[in-house]
Formats: C-alpha cells, structure tokens, sequence
C-alpha cells in the first residue's frame, strides 16, 4: 500500500516543469482541471476587466468637462452600458464564483476536482465566447439603455446593439448557472472524511450561499430577456405599452435577478476575506458560526428585497415599505461580518504584507457602501437620490472597494500557491496605496454630486458640478495608472519571482498542506481533517504548520 | 452528459486502498440533474408569474377579442403526457430488474407519446385564431407553451439519446444506469410543468 | 492603567457621539430645501448621517488602531491569542445594529407617511367626493368632469372594488384640449390596478391634507428629451413648471414614449413617468426660486439634456403668469393643436411651438427627429 503511495507521489510533477515546455498550452485547451480552468477563469476575467476599465476611463474622460465634447452621446451611452455589463458578468462574477470557486473549493475541501470537471470546462469556454460577442456590438451601434435596459428604451434604441447585449447576457447567465450546480454538488458532496458542513472554511459556506443565488435568480434574469428578446427581434408587447404590455413586469423579473447579483459579487469576496485575515492576524476567526450563518442569511433576504430599486417606479406603497424593512435587515448580518472580522485582527499579530493591506482595505471601503446602502433603503430617502451620482457611489464602493479590493486581496494570497512564485511586496504596496486613493478621489466625490442633483447616466451635465467631476476623472486615471505595478508585479512574479514554498503564509487549510503549485489531483495523499480551519495560536497548528506540508508526501503520512 | 467525469478521478484508486470505505468517485450526477432542474423551474416560475402579473394588471383578461381556447386537443395532450410519466417510470422499474428489453420498450413508449403530444401542439398552433402577436394574451400563450415544447422536444432527444445507447449490450444496467435516470427525472419535470401550465392558460378564466 | 483606561474609553466614546452629531447637522450635502417634504427628508438623512457617521469612525478607528496597534514586530513569529469568539459580544452587535436598523425603518416609515406616501389609495379627489369644494377650487376645469366617470357604468369584466381600473377614470386627467394634445393618445393611461406591483405610484397627500384636494392640479408629460406642463384648469401649455409657494400641488406625470422619471432635486422628489400608466406627486412647494426640473431615468442619447427649471412664485407672480399666459395663447391656436395628432407627428415637428419655451436648442430636436426617425423605421 504505502510503496503505490510513494510511486504515486513521485510521479506528480511538483512544479510542472517537468512536463515540459508545452505546459502553458494547457491553459489555452479544453482541460477538466480545476486549477487550470480557476487560472482560465482569473485571467480571462481579468482582461475584461481592463476592457471594462477602458471603457471607464473613456467615460469619466467625457465627464471630465460637462459639455459633451469627447464621444457622441449615442457611443456615451454604449461605453456604460458595456462598461457595466463586463464589470458585472465578465469580471466580478467569473472572477469571483469562476476563478476562486474553481480553484480553491476542491483545495478547500480537500478533493481532488470539481464533481463534474467537463460541464466545469464547458461553463468557462461559454465566457470568452460571450464576452467577445458583447464587445462586437461596438461595430453595430453599442446597447445604450444601461446594463439595466429597460423598456421601452432598450426596444427602440440602438436595437441590434441590444440584442447581442441579450444573447451575450444568456450566455454568461448560463456559464454562470452550469457553475452553480457543480459548486453545489462538490461542496455538498465531496468534503474530506471528517469535514463536516461547520468544519469548513468559509469560502465554501459563502460560494455554497452565493451558488444557491445564482441557482434561483439567474433563470429568472433569463426569462425576462427571452420576453425582452422577443419585443425587441419578433415584436411582440410583453413591456411595450403601446402593445398592452407592462415595462415594470420586466424590472421586476430584472431586478429578481440582478439585487441578488450584488450578494453573487459580494459573498464570495466575503468568504476570501474570512479566509485572509486569520492567516496574516495569526488569530482564529472570531465566530466561525455568526460568519457562516450570516452568509445564507444574506442570501435568503437577498431574494426579497429586489424591488428596492423600484422605489420610484412602480410598487405600491406596503410593497415599498415591506422591501424598505427587508433591506434594512441585511444590514444586520453584513454588519455581524464585519464586527467579526474587526474581532480577528484585533490584538493579533498582523503581518502587514499586500493580501492583509487589500484585505484591511476592504473593510474599510466595503462599510462606506454600507452605511450608504441602509441609506438609501430608507424609502424616502431613495426617492430623492435613485438615479443619482450617489448611487454611483454607493454601487461602487460596494463593487469595488468591496468586490475588486477582495479580489485583490485574494490575488495577492494565493498568487504563491496558484504560480509557484512569490509576489513582490513593494510593488503590492504600491499598487495598494494608488487603489486606495485614486478609488477615493474617484468615488467619494460623487456621494456629494448625487446629493446636490447630478443624475446618472449623462453625457453633460450642469456647469456647477463642473470641478468635482474633474477631480473624481483624475481619480479615476489614478486608479487606471494603479493596475500598471499589478500587471507588472503578476508578469514578472511569474516568470523571475523567488519560488514560494508550499506554505508561505502559515496557513491551516488544505491548500497550504500540498506543494505550490499543487499537482493534478491535488494531494499526493487522501486527505484527513487535522485541525479545523482557523486554530491559529494552538500548539497544534504550530506543530503541523512546522511540520510542512503534510498532504504534499506519501511519506508524512507515517508520521 | 458527463461521462467522463468518473474517468478523471479514476486514474488511481488509492481511494480504495487507503480504505477510507468509498471506492473511486461516487457517482453525483443524478444530483446534478436535480440541481439543474431547480434553475430550469425558476425560468418557468419567472415567467409564469409575469404571465400572472400581466393578467392582473390588464383590465381585461385575455384582451378583447381573444377567441375561446379549444379545450378537447390540449386535454387529450394533456391525459397522454402525464401518462408517459407513469410509463416511464417502469423503464426505471425494467432497468432497475436488469431488463433491458423492458426498458427499451417503454422508453419506445414514452418516446411516442412524447412526440404525439408535440404533434399534438403544433396542429394546435396551425390552427388556432391568433397569431404570436396578436396581443398580450397571444404572445406569452405561444411563448410559454413554446419554451415548453423546447423542452419536451429535449426530453425526446434524451429518451431516444438512451435508446440508441441501450442498444449496445450491457450499457445499462441495474447498478449503471444514470442516463435512464437522468432522462426520467427530466421527463417528470417537464410533465409537472405542463400541468402547471394547463392549469393556468387553459383552465383559469 | 485600568482607570485611566475606561476614561479613554469615554472620552472617545463622547468624542465619537459629539462628532457625528455635529457632522450629521453639518454635513452640507444637501441642497436648498424649497419644499414642506424636503425637510422632512433632510431630518431623515441627517439622521442616517449622524448614525453613519459613528459607525464609519469606530470601523475606521478601529482599523487604523490595529494597523500600528497590532502590526507584527519584526522577529516576532509567535500567533495572536486563541480567541474564537465571544457570545455575548456577538449578540451585542448583532442586536445593537438590529435595533438601530428597526428605528431607522419606523423613522422612514414616519417621513414615508408625512409626505403622503401611504395615501396614494386617497380616491377622494380622483372620485370627486367632494365635488362642489372642488369645483371652486382653480382646478375645477378638469375636477368638474369626474363625478360623471364615477357613475359611468362600469364593463363587466372590471374588478369593481378597484372601480378605478375604469378607462373613463384613466382618461379623466386628459380631458382637457392642452393636455390631451400633448399627450400621446395611442397609449393607455391606466392609472391603478390592484396586482402587486402595478398600482401607479405617487406620493398622495399629506396626512393632513387628506380627502382635500390639491391647490392646483398640473399635467406634466415627459417625451424624449423634453418636459411639458399642462394647466388643465386655464389651458396653458408650458415647457417650465410654474408653481406657487405655499399651495399643494397635484402633478399628474405620464410619459409617451419611453421611461423618464420627474425630478427636483432641491424638493428631493422623483417620480417616474411610465408610458401607459399615470403617476402623481402632491407637494407643497416652500420657497421662492427656480431650481431645475431634471429627468432621472435614462431616455436616451439626450437624457443628459433633458431638464427645464420650476419656478416657484409668490400667489401674486403666479396669478399674474397664468394671467399672462392666458392672454398669449391664442384660443385659435389650442385648437389647432387639438385638431393635429401628435402621435403622427414626429416629436419636432409638433414640439415646434413650444421650442422657445423649452429653452431647448434647435440642433437638439433636429438630432432628436432623426433619431426619431430611426427608431421608427426600425
């Protein structure tokens, strides 16, 4: 038995350099393994979002003076609309349910794949052939109704624009699904012996809370662009009024789906931070249970509370009031994350490195877009700024200082394990502290701007908010100029960073417990739950943290 | 589907030597198949809810002029769908007995009762008295029981996918036989849809 | 250390509570409040600023204590204390926030209700209840037609507890020659129904003003990319909303072609007009001045430009601008108007007259035909 051991572990590759030169053509192929299809996930994603980043700071360029002087409005309108629409479907939600989910769940969980690697490789081939499809509608007149696309505006503007938005958007929404239903199969199904569902890290409790999001919204989301596909393409009069039909059905079906899209950005960003933090704070996480509770709590409130961005459109007042109630509530579990998280670091033993600085950074963005998100739940409030610049704050800080930080942050921890190579720590900083302020500059401006009455989704607006603009556009170069030392940090790291032993960081979870990168298959032996995932400051978790990786030999395994 | 999802795992089968008591990769994806099918009724319960809304909101309902719906066609459809449910289950039952004889035979059953049905719909679609658009009623009508038809033109192709596959000798079998499962569950599915659908274009007034 | 400790404790404690309370009255985020609602909102924000406030500093303080606090020290490879939760902690913030979030919620609910949120189902003006106080009232013109509507027999088919899915009911606010001109006949004009989720919206009337109709009813249409006002009372056609101060207005808003929303911000309403159901905002505006009239939902390539001001006057200006207006619209030009359909006409063409009003650029509705244009041949 134990000699089948030894030639098993032998024979993986603990690098990949053995495999030769052609490795990198896997990452370009049809592969079925987690690991490549994250690493597909996180790059391709990654590229959209500097597409998405482009397309902003094109459109913060026409904001930088308030006339319309840069694009037309009619290509104004296209550049957002697309701007949201990849920052939405092509980066933080592949990035954060695609590449993370894919790649750390079976880690996590201590298994050697996904449940089902092909629908795996399937879901992801679906996303570059979707996003492609979105860019090519530039050549046709971009979709201009906003990622929202309302109707009737969206039935009448810019038409074939719209319908590659459609099919793009079906596309994405059905890798997204496919997804799903192996996230939720794997984390149900195939732990490690003495893993229980409490045992997990929490990674898995928010993908296992945000797939079950994805399960039950994306369709819905679906259905209403098959309705809006046909109004637009067959003619028909599901939201055309002049048909008869009704265009708040379809922001209800819309926002059904796509509130709960802010909790599919969001809970897995979550769930990395909850992995971060304890490892650099060298503390347990504080409330394991509050923590992974409060995920499916967010989730399940996360399907009531849609039509919070109706407030002015069409629901009747108990249904206002019923949904205000609802969202307010959200804040209770999000605030439970938080003061948990606060708990770790505090009095621990913090390793200030770029994961931990992106980590700290998101919390510290995330709850400005809290505080404005019970804000603007209170109905009367919402009434006067729906529509407004602070939306556009809010949305951001929520999105960006949450999500993009997260992801970050998330990066920059695992990048040692995913590549086999360390990341350069200055650069890090760097990169951190030009997110940070260029993001700043950027966003907080604009809580003001919406306040005063600058609505959103305009190509020129009043003279008086003319300066503000201007300071949010220069924020807004910052923050492009800020991904340079990142790019450039993550190429070189590649190639030339100091090679990463297989646990750089001390952690406790089985990723750390195999080689960087690990090989196929994971783990040279079965693993066994040690230790549960966050006893830092135990005798224990020093011994198997000095003890290297253990499920990286057969041979550890004697001990 | 995801024949291969086993052959992966399968390279070695230190599971089993180990012994941690579960060989190899247990087989998740009649599971799989469920999951899915939770995703695949939200697109039906989001548009049967506008169909719902659009109801409600109309001042009246179907608009005026609609011409009544013929009961007897979509009725008898309606009595040999969910029979087919009934007579797939024993393919279940045949396959679960090693019986692949039976199996094929009622899976060749249901596969005809299937395709009389979608026979069934599109004579109705020919000849009915309004076309997809000729107003609100009309078109979620044609769409609904369109996308339904979709499926059950899928559920077909799985029923038949199964047959051609049960032809080789030993495909299926008592302990091997996820594509039955698979195509049954779905064909249930499909089923519970239409009635739910029946129910609400045809016999709520 | 344990005294000096607490007492640092309460010092920030009454730091924090002193800070976000100055903050929270402080801020100057807000515009002028020129309306009775918007101070009612304003307490609100402040409110949530105040709250805000505090929680921002504690998580930021608490952050960039750790940051220099807690870093680790060179050399030290040691963890931090074995601490894996605190029940009793937990429950306090857990329940702390729940707490606050509940007085938040009843707080809004309050404003909600104060700005005549909860009476949109107040039909008492829409049923003319109350029909010879409102035939003395100025917007008598359009008020005077509606107690035929309510006895008008209503179709089989209605569900007669919400009689007002009535057509007749619908089409009451067009009645008037101005506004049924400007307005786009085609679509239907339903103004509730009692599924969830149709019911028009509208901020009803104040508690206060309950069962009391509005000072002056008002039709306001959104089209892309501009507003018109209607006076159904006086007939007077206007491309700015002329208001007085201290008066409760009704405004009745419908769109005709796609979604825009009606907004001012230093009222701090916003309502959306949605093509083929009406909606409404009663307000009371409470200062003299012109603030801008904004459209808040995107319309098109043009939705950046689509705005006009209202105008807020004493009763006296006001009168003298109706006044005016009344002596300039020559009663032949109505009906004119009347007699052309605007749904036939691209939008240019009939928003012509009106263009000098508007204050809109020429170039503008050139684009917009040709866009027009477009959208309908396609």
């Amino acid at each position: 038995m134990t000699q089948t051991l030894q030639e098993e572990a032998t024979n993986t590759p603990a690098h990949g350099a053995t495999e030769g030169k052609r490795e990198w053509l896997k990452y370009i192929s049809f592969s079925t393994d987690h690991k490549v299809i994250g690493i597909q996930y996180l790059v391709t994603s990654f590229i959209f979002y500097l597409v998405g980043g482009f397309l902003a700071t094109l459109v913060r360029t026409e904001l930088a003076t308030p006339q319309s002087d840069f694009v037309s409005p009619d290509l104004y309108n296209g550049l957002f609309t697309v701007h949201a629409t990849v920052m939405i479907f092509l980066w933080i939600v592949p990035a954060a349910t695609g590449a993370f989910g894919n790649y750390l769940i079976p880690l996590l969980i201590g298994a050697r794949d996904m449940a089902f690697p092909k629908l795996n490789a399937v879901a992801f081939w679906m996303i570059p052939p979707g996003g492609i499809l979105l860019m090519s509608s530039f050549f046709f007149g971009a979709p201009g109704s906003g990622w929202t696309s309302y109707p009737p505006l969206s039935l009448v503007y810019n038409k074939v624009g719209e319908a590659i938005w459609i099919l793009s958007v079906l596309i994405l929404g059905t890798s997204s699904i496919l997804g799903a239903v192996n996230f939720i199969v794997t984390i149900l199904k195939m732990r490690a012996p003495g893993m229980v569902l409490n045992s997990m890290p929490l990674f898995c409790w928010a993908m296992l809370a945000a797939s079950c999001l994805i399960l039950l919204g994306t369709p819905v989301l679906a259905g209403a662009l098959i309705l809006l596909g046909f109004d637009l393409i067959v003619g028909t009069a599901f939201f055309n009024p002049t048909g008869g039909g009704d265009p708040v059905v379809y922001q209800h079906m819309f926002w059904f789906y796509s509130h709960p899209a802010v909790y599919i950005m969001i809970l897995p960003v979550f769930g990395l931070i909850s992995e971060i933090l304890p490892v650099h704070s060298r503390k347990p996480i504080f409330g394991y249970k509050a923590i992974a509770y409060s995920s499916f709590a967010i989730s399940f409130l996360g399907l009531i509370v849609w039509a919070h961005h109706m407030f002015t459109s069409g629901t009747p007042p108990w249904l206002r009031m019923f949904f205000m109630i609802n969202t307010m509530i959200i804040a209770v579990p999000t605030g439970i994350k938080v003061f948990s998280w606060l708990a770790t670091i505090w009095g621990g033993k913090l390793r200030l490195n770029s994961a931990m600085l992106f980590a700290m950074g998101f919390i510290s963005m995330f709850v400005i877009g809290g505080i404005s998100g019970v804000m603007v739940a209170a109905v009367p409030f919402d009434i006067h700024v729906h529509d407004t610049y602070f939306i556009v704050a809010h949305l951001h800080y929520v999105l960006f200082g949450g999500s993009v930080f997260g992801l970050y942050a998330g990066i920059y921890h695992w990048f040692p394990k995913m590549s086999g190579r360390m990341m350069n720590e200055t650069l890090g900083r760097v990169h951190f502290i030009l997110t940070l302020v260029g993001f700043n500059l950027c966003f907080l401006p604009m809580h003001k701007l919406g306040l005063e009455g600058m609505n959103r989704r305009i190509a020129e607006y009043d003279p008086k908010f003319a300066t503000l603009n201007l300071v949010c556009s220069i924020g807004a170069y910052l923050l492009a100029v800020s991904t340079f030392p990142f790019i450039f940090n993550a190429l070189w790291s590649i190639f030339k960073g100091e090679k990463a032993p297989s646990n750089p960081w001390g952690g406790l979870t089985f990723e750390w417990q195999t080689t960087s990168p690990p090989p196929h298959e994971n783990f040279a032996i079965d693993p066994m739950l040690l230790i549960a995932p966050y006893e830092y400051g135990t005798e224990k978790a020093k011994e198997i943290i000095q003890a290297g990786p253990f499920l990286a030999t057969a041979a550890a395994t004697e001990a | 589907m995801q024949g291969s999802a086993i052959d992966s795992q399968a390279v070695v089968n230190y599971q089993a030597e180990v012994g941690h008591g579960h060989h190899g990769h247990p087989d998740y994806r009649v599971l799989g198949v469920i999951v899915f099918l939770i995703a695949e009724a939200m697109i039906f319960l989001g548009l049967f809810t506008a169909y719902l809304t659009f109801r409600a909101v109309a001042p009246t309902w179907p608009p005026e002029g609609t011409p009544e719906l013929e009961l007897l066609l979509p009725g008898v459809n309606t009595i040999i769908l969910i029979g087919s449910s009934f007579v797939i289950h024993n393919a279940d039952v045949a396959v679960k007995k090693n019986d692949v004889k039976g199996l094929q035979k009622w899976f060749g059953i249901t596969a005809a009762m299937g395709a009389v049905f979608l026979v069934g719909q599109l004579y109705e679609y020919f000849h009915l008295e309004f076309g997809l658009k000729t107003n609100l009623f009309a078109s979620t009508f044609y769409v609904l029981t369109g996308f339904h038809g979709l499926h059950v033109l899928f559920g077909l192709v799985l029923i038949l996918g199964v047959l051609w596959r049960s032809l080789k000798p030993g495909h299926y079998s008592s302990s091997n036989h996820f594509g039955v499962e698979a195509a049954e569950i779905y064909w249930h599915f499909v089923d519970v849809v239409w009635i739910v659908l029946f129910i609400l274009l045809y016999l709520l007034k | 250390m344990n005294i000096p400790g607490s007492i640092t404790t309460l010092l920030i404690g009454i730091l924090l509570t002193v800070t976000s309370i100055w903050y929270g009255q402080n801020h100057g985020l807000m515009p002028v409040e020129a309306s009775e609602e918007a101070v009612l909102i304003d307490g609100l924000f402040n409110t949530m600023m105040t709250i805000g406030t505090g929680l921002f500093l504690i998580v930021q303080g608490t952050l960039i204590y750790s940051l220099f606090k807690f870093r680790r020290r060179p050399g030290d490879d040691t963890d931090g204390p074995y601490i894996e939760g605190n029940i009793p902690l937990e429950i306090l913030w857990t329940s702390i926030p729940a707490v606050i979030v509940l007085i938040i919620a009843v707080y809004s609910f309050e404003v909600y209700n104060s700005i005549g949120g909860l009476n949109p189902m107040d039909h008492s003006v829409a049923h003319g209840h109350s029909t010879q106080q409102i035939a003395n009232m100025p917007g008598a013109a359009i008020a005077a037609t509606l107690p035929e509507e309510t006895t008008a027999p209503q179709p089989e088919n209605l569900d007669n507890a919400t009689g007002d899915r009535s057509p007749a009911v619908e089409e009451a606010v067009t009645q008037d020659p101005a506004t049924a001109a400007v307005r786009d006949q085609s679509l239907p004009q339903r103004k509730d129904s009692s599924a969830m989720g149709s019911t028009a919206p509208r901020i009803g009337p104040t508690p206060g003003n309950v069962g009391k109709p509005p000072d002056y009813v008002i039709n306001a249409t959104g089209l892309q990319f501009a507003w018109l006002f209607t006076y159904p009372d006086t007939g007077i056609v206007a491309g700015e909303l002329h208001v007085p101060v201290g008066k409760e207005i009704l405004l009745n808003i419908s769109a005709n072609d796609v979604l825009h929303a009606f907004w001012v911000p230093e009222y701090r309403l916003k309502q959306d007009a949605i093509p083929g159901k009406q909606t409404e905002l009663r307000f009371t505006p409470s200062k003299v001045g012109e603030y801008p009239v904004i459209c808040a939902e995107l319309c098109g390539a043009y939705h950046g430009v689509m705005k006009t001001k209202v105008i807020a006057q004493t009763q006296d200006d006001f009168d003298a601008w109706l006044k005016e207006q009344q002596v300039a619209s020559n009663p032949n030009d109505l009906k004119q108007t009347v007699a052309v359909n605007p749904a036939n006409q691209a939008p240019d063409e009939f928003l012509a007259p009106f263009i000098q009003d508007l204050g809109i650029d020429r170039a503008i509705v050139q684009q917009l035909h040709s866009q027009h244009a477009h959208s309908s041949a396609s």
